[in-house]
């Protein structure tokens, strides 16, 4: 089973033989190829039931909760990283969020679909409409992403925070992209977060 | 009733795969060792257990699962039971091809102290007197119940469980094994249950037990002797706690105020509906199988049980010496042990540290859905016996 784009390139740079807490798990995709790949001990943290069974069935260790209220019950620096991929613009308060990634994990995975994509842009500007695209396939009314965020958005609230990026990556669909117009050109993006 | 297919299938193998000894197979009975030094200050012995096991052990003795019952259970989780003759309350969580399988686990399963299955309790002679313990039976714990579990571990020569696994009382002594014994214990499922009684618990329970005493025929509980049982206390008591085990939608659904055999109310007070019939039906049944001491008893352990007050008042500190995983189950409609107090117990094991899963499952059937039909508990509870063993 091939992990999508932005939980690959995690995967790929999280360290063997760390401790990782992916919040907003899902089905637990990417604890279970850090788990099998690179010996990880990984735990998650999963809102829908349905996927935490699914994630508990393979084996993995993940806990039914919300993002929003429940990382208030981990301890302060407790795993190396705290994982929280496409769930920031979910989130009722992601810049919290974000700060409670950073206390509890030594370092931070954020990951986001990027709404100044030229493609959002030229839908809303041309067309009047929130943009309804590949990435973002919902419309405004039962979409889960209460805080469509961009690449330049969030670059400034890890600005306003003081935090510190020790890793950044865009992704277009499949490969990644370069750094340069990200926030016109990228899709997707990843952040290595850690306090500043 | 269940289809073709999908019943329990009988234990067979128990027995045969120890020929030669006695200690294991079906319908065992051991007088342990020692007294047992109870948290009351008092001490019980001999104390006798009644158990089941079913599969074998490993050579290297690491597959034993200890299955904890709840509170009128017993140790019948995969064989069907001696007097109603049903098959065992668990079948759909342990026997062949289940998740909890005698092929792949030595499974023992034992009834508490303090009931009346064949295990110490109340009805059981007092061989000091020859006669029944009745009240003079001590109060005991469910950490008591679990140590008496760990001396007849001792006697079945296991030392470490791969998993102790239990649903509502049970889930009480499957959460108090990891802080009494951490090192013995891999892994622990607890379905249905909580971490301490809550005052309305309590309430539930008070209101049984006080209906059981005042019934005329129990008379201090020495009643053994002519067999005439406070059995109409008993049975309301079992008649208010079987509300509690269901949920408002799943007794609408079952019986809204459709009546019992008769197309009119009868201006009496007649079971008009049927929910009072089926009420009185349980409440009538229970009293064939289950001793009103032992409820009393019972009731009892589980009103003082609270694992966070033994440990300082903090519940992540019952957990700070065990390396254990854990795996918490509530269900969506059960307003006994509602789905608050299994994340009290994941909020603890986060901040230990421990190895915790968590989920909610749905369910119209309240507290009893951990003992009905329920596909992904069962994929839960596989997913998370094999992800210990990767």
């Amino acid at each position: 089973m091939s992990l999508r784009p932005d939980l690959a390139l995690i995967a790929r740079t999280v360290a063997p033989g760390s401790r990782v807490l992916d919040v907003g798990c899902g089905d637990g995709a990417l604890m279970a190829a850090l788990r099998d790949d690179k010996q990880v001990d990984a735990r998650g943290l999963e809102i829908d039931g349905q996927n935490v069974a699914a994630a508990v069935g393979r084996g993995l260790s993940v806990v039914q909760g919300d993002a929003d209220t429940d990382l208030a019950y981990y301890p302060d620096a407790s795993f190396d990283y705290a994982i929280l991929s496409q769930t920031l613009q979910t989130t009722r308060r992601p810049d919290r969020v974000v700060e409670e990634l950073l206390r509890i994990g030594r370092q931070a995975f954020v990951s986001f679909p990027n709404f100044a994509h030229w493609r959002g842009r030229l839908s809303l500007m041309w067309g009047g409409r929130m943009p309804v695209t590949r990435l973002l396939p919902d419309t405004w009314y039962n979409t889960l992403n209460i805080h469509h965020v961009t690449v330049d958005d969030f670059r400034a609230l890890v600005k306003e925070r003081g935090w510190v990026i020790d890793g950044q990556w865009f992704l277009k669909g499949d490969q990644e992209t370069t750094h340069a117009n990200a926030n016109l050109f990228a899709e997707h993006a990843v952040f290595l977060l850690r306090r500043g | 009733m269940t289809e073709a297919g999908t019943g329990p299938s009988p234990i067979m193998m128990a027995s045969a795969s120890f020929p030669d000894d006695q200690r294991f197979g079906l319908r065992r009975q051991a007088r342990l060792a020692g007294a047992l030094r109870l948290d009351s200050g008092a001490s019980l012995g001999p104390v006798d257990i009644a158990y089941e096991t079913y599969g074998r052990m490993d050579a290297d003795r690491s597959n034993a699962i200890l299955i904890c019952h709840a509170l009128t259970g017993d140790q019948y989780v995969a064989s069907d039971h001696p007097v109603t003759g049903k098959p065992g309350w668990w079948w759909r969580l342990v026997g062949e091809g289940r998740p909890i399988d005698p092929a792949r686990h030595f499974i023992i399963c034992a009834n508490v102290i303090g009931s009346c299955m064949g295990s110490s309790g109340p009805a059981s002679l007092d061989p000091a007197t020859g006669e029944p313990h009745a009240m003079r039976f001590p109060v005991i714990t469910i950490a008591d119940m679990v140590r008496a579990q760990a001396m007849l571990l001792d006697h079945l020569g296991v030392d470490r469980l791969q998993a102790v696994v239990g649903g509502s009382m049970g889930g009480m002594q499957a959460l108090t094994w990891p802080t009494l014994y951490p090192e013995r214990v891999e892994s622990c499922i607890v379905i249905a249950s909580t971490a301490r009684h809550s005052a309305q618990n309590i309430a539930f329970h008070e209101v049984g037990r006080q209906a059981i005493m005042a019934d005329p025929n129990w008379r201090g509980g020495d009643y053994y002797a002519d067999g005439q049982i406070p059995s109409a206390g008993l049975a309301v008591a079992r008649m208010a706690a079987h509300i509690t085990y269901l949920s408002e939608a799943g007794l609408t659904e079952k019986f809204g105020r459709r009546l019992q055999g008769r197309d009119a109310k009868t201006f009496g007070f007649d079971a008009d509906f049927q929910v009072e019939s089926y009420l009185r039906h349980q409440g009538l049944s229970f009293v064939e199988r289950f001793d009103a001491n032992s409820y009393l008893y019972i009731t009892r352990a589980m009103d003082y049980y609270d694992i966070a007050e033994d440990h300082g008042g903090s519940l992540a500190n019952a957990f700070a010496a065990s390396k254990a995983r854990f795996c918490l189950v509530s269900f969506d409609t059960d307003w006994l042990y509602p789905t608050a107090e299994s994340r009290v117990i994941v909020h603890a094991l986060n901040a230990s540290g421990a190895q915790a899963s968590f989920v909610e499952l749905s369910s119209p059937f309240g507290h009893d859905a951990f003992l009905l039909e329920c596909p992904e508990l069962n994929r839960v509870v596989d997913g998370f016996l094999k992800g210990g063993r990767a």
